[in-house]
């Protein structure tokens, strides 16, 4: 007889020489509950994230100021339903399916990044997510590119490549409303102001407040700290919004010689918290969106199976005559 | 256009006839855009946005054509953004609210159908441009009619509910559709120049693609009730005002804009 709580520390140890040594994980592959849960935990939100960050956009998609734009929204969000799929098919690996991810989406279990949480007001929006919310979940993203765990790593691999499109496509059309009319710039400028520090705070709490970090850093789950990433994201951010002429709302903002970075204030984390909490101005719209599409959808999924059952009983039928 | 058609210059013809078929696919691209985050399933919210996509393609390359053969200085957003209901050409049917996914696909099977059997026409105009697109665009539309024949045949022998929806769908539309195959002296006129699509020959065809998938989905052909027309002449159901309202408000309300 061996003695099963020696056989799982020694599996727990392999997995952890193994996540040391660089060695990707696989979906058939032994691995800890922990660290499967939390997979689980990230990898859905990231593509609820994907999925729920279209109605912002979506809600511009009508009222895309020319055709041209009005197409490139469009295969922006396209994109963005691309990646939610992409994701979901990666976080099935670990033994979940879509549905049981929507179910949670929908009963509030799960969660989504809280920057959807905050409306889209004039068109300058659209290019203030293409380049910030984008741009910050980049460079979340490549530092993701690196995971342990195989079908992430990938997913977050070909997902980046069509994320910086995306923030090159925002930063376009800030350019053009920054150089634009009055008006225009008065547009970017107000978006840059509400969207520039839910920006920052899709970073997650500082290092010294988070309580997933350690463990994950080990599992190579996460790869940089939120602190490193969101010091990174600014450091990239505050010269292009000085070549776009505009403000950024933070008055402690500063270079720093020593550190070669930016100085920058503080987070309001009430707001934070007071958003994911369910007070932001859209949370309920934008759950209720999901939920109104998945259950008055539910006649038209009904129908393809019906339908695809039907087929297959008369392909069998036919195939037992011949 | 206010002018009598034998008033019309050539150069007005092929405006107005290239007008009709860019109007159409902006209208009906719009209509697609309004799906977004509200599709039955994921993927199909895809599959929707690539076709709104094409359309919204369509759309760009047939008003950019317009406005240069115009020569009045109105490119593809002027024309899409200032103008008002009744100098839209496109048909009447496009224009119509999606519904229901079941409303929404019997719409798009009825058009689809129509611009495959209209392009593969206008593929040999005489018109070099307007062949090039519709050469080019007939690659899109023939996965376009495959799509919404698909979910037509799915919905109509799915559930009984599915069916029915579906049954209901086909029969509110079907009066729009007899417009599609009106031709005005535009249309005779380009047709005589060999740059236009004789419709009258194409309805049968089209009859016969519908009637097909019709069947496949176990749904009665409609008998045809009522039916109403006129969009040639700038005529529209209230619809259309609404959906422009929506589409044109940024650059109407910031005319000195460029976006
Ligand atoms: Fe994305
Ligand atoms: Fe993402
Ligand atoms: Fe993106």
């Amino acid at each position: 007889m061996t003695n099963p709580d020696t056989d799982i520390a020694k599996l727990e140890d392999d997995f952890q020489k193994k996540v040391d040594a660089e060695i990707r994980i696989e979906p058939k592959d032994w691995m800890p509950e922990g660290y499967r849960k939390t997979l689980i935990r990230q990898m859905s939100q990231h593509a609820h994230s994907e999925i729920v960050g279209m109605l912002p956009e979506g809600n511009w998609l009508t009222r895309a100021p020319s055709l041209k734009r009005k197409a490139v929204l469009m295969a922006k969000i396209q994109d963005e339903g691309g990646h939610g799929l992409y994701l979901y098919s990666a976080t099935e690996t670990l033994g979940i399916s879509r549905d049981e991810m929507y179910e949670q989406l929908h009963s509030g279990k799960a969660k989504y990044s809280s920057i959807f949480n905050y409306p889209t007001l004039n068109w300058a929006d659209i290019g203030a997510i293409g380049w910030l919310v984008d741009g910050a979940a980049i460079t979340n993203q490549i530092a993701l590119c690196r995971c342990s765990y195989g079908p992430y790593a990938r997913a977050m691999v070909k997902i980046c490549k069509e994320e910086s499109f995306h923030q090159r496509q925002g930063y376009e059309i800030m350019m053009t409303m920054a150089r634009g009319t009055k008006e225009q710039r008065e547009m970017a400028q107000d978006a840059l102001n509400r969207w520039w520090w839910p920006s920052l705070m899709m970073f997650g709490p500082h290092d010294k407040n988070s309580n997933h970090s350690n463990q994950n850093m080990a599992w190579k789950i996460k790869r940089s700290s939120n602190d490193e990433l969101r010091q990174r994201f600014i450091d990239a951010t505050v010269p292009q919004a000085e070549y776009l002429g505009l403000t950024i709302p933070d008055d402690k903002l500063a270079w720093n010689e020593e550190t070669q970075s930016y100085d920058w204030g503080e987070i309001d984390w009430d707001e934070f918290k007071n958003v994911v909490a369910g007070n932001g101005l859209c949370n309920r719209e934008r759950l209720q969106a999901r939920k109104d599409a998945h259950e008055g959808g539910k006649w038209v999924r009904d129908a393809a199976l019906a339908y695809a059952q039907k087929k297959r009983k008369r392909e069998a039928l036919k195939t037992a005559a011949a | 256009m206010s002018v009598s058609v034998a008033e019309m210059t050539e150069q007005d013809q092929l405006f107005e006839y290239t007008v009709r078929l860019g109007d159409n696919c902006v209208i009906l691209g719009q209509r697609l855009a309004e799906w977004c985050g509200k599709s039955p399933v994921l993927e199909e919210e895809l599959a929707l946005m690539n076709v709104g996509l094409d359309l919204l393609g369509q759309a760009r390359m047939l008003l950019d054509y317009a406005g240069k053969v115009e020569g009045a200085g109105r490119d593809e957003d002027k024309l899409a953004f200032f103008r008002d209901a009744q100098a839209w050409r496109n048909l009447l049917l496009v224009e119509q609210p999606n519904g229901d996914f079941a409303k929404t696909m019997s719409r798009q099977l009825f058009f689809d159908c129509f611009q495959f059997l209209q392009y593969q026409k206008l593929s040999n105009s005489a018109d070099t441009k307007l062949a090039e697109i519709a050469t080019k665009s007939l690659k899109e539309i023939t996965y376009h009619v495959r799509h919404s024949s698909d979910w037509v045949i799915r919905l109509g022998d799915g559930t009984e509910e599915s069916h029915q929806r579906m049954q209901k769908a086909v029969d509110e539309l079907w009066g729009y559709t007899p417009e599609m195959f009106d031709m005005d002296a535009v249309d005779e006129a380009m047709l005589k120049s060999g740059v236009g699509v004789d419709l009258k020959e194409i309805e049968p065809a089209w009859k016969k693609m519908v009637e097909g998938v019709l069947s496949e989905a176990t749904l009665n052909f409609p008998e045809l009730t009522w039916q109403v027309r006129g969009s040639k002449e700038g005529k529209h159901t209230e619809h259309l005002g609404y959906l422009l309202a929506e589409m044109q408000f940024l650059p109407r309300a910031y005319p000195d804009a460029n976006w």
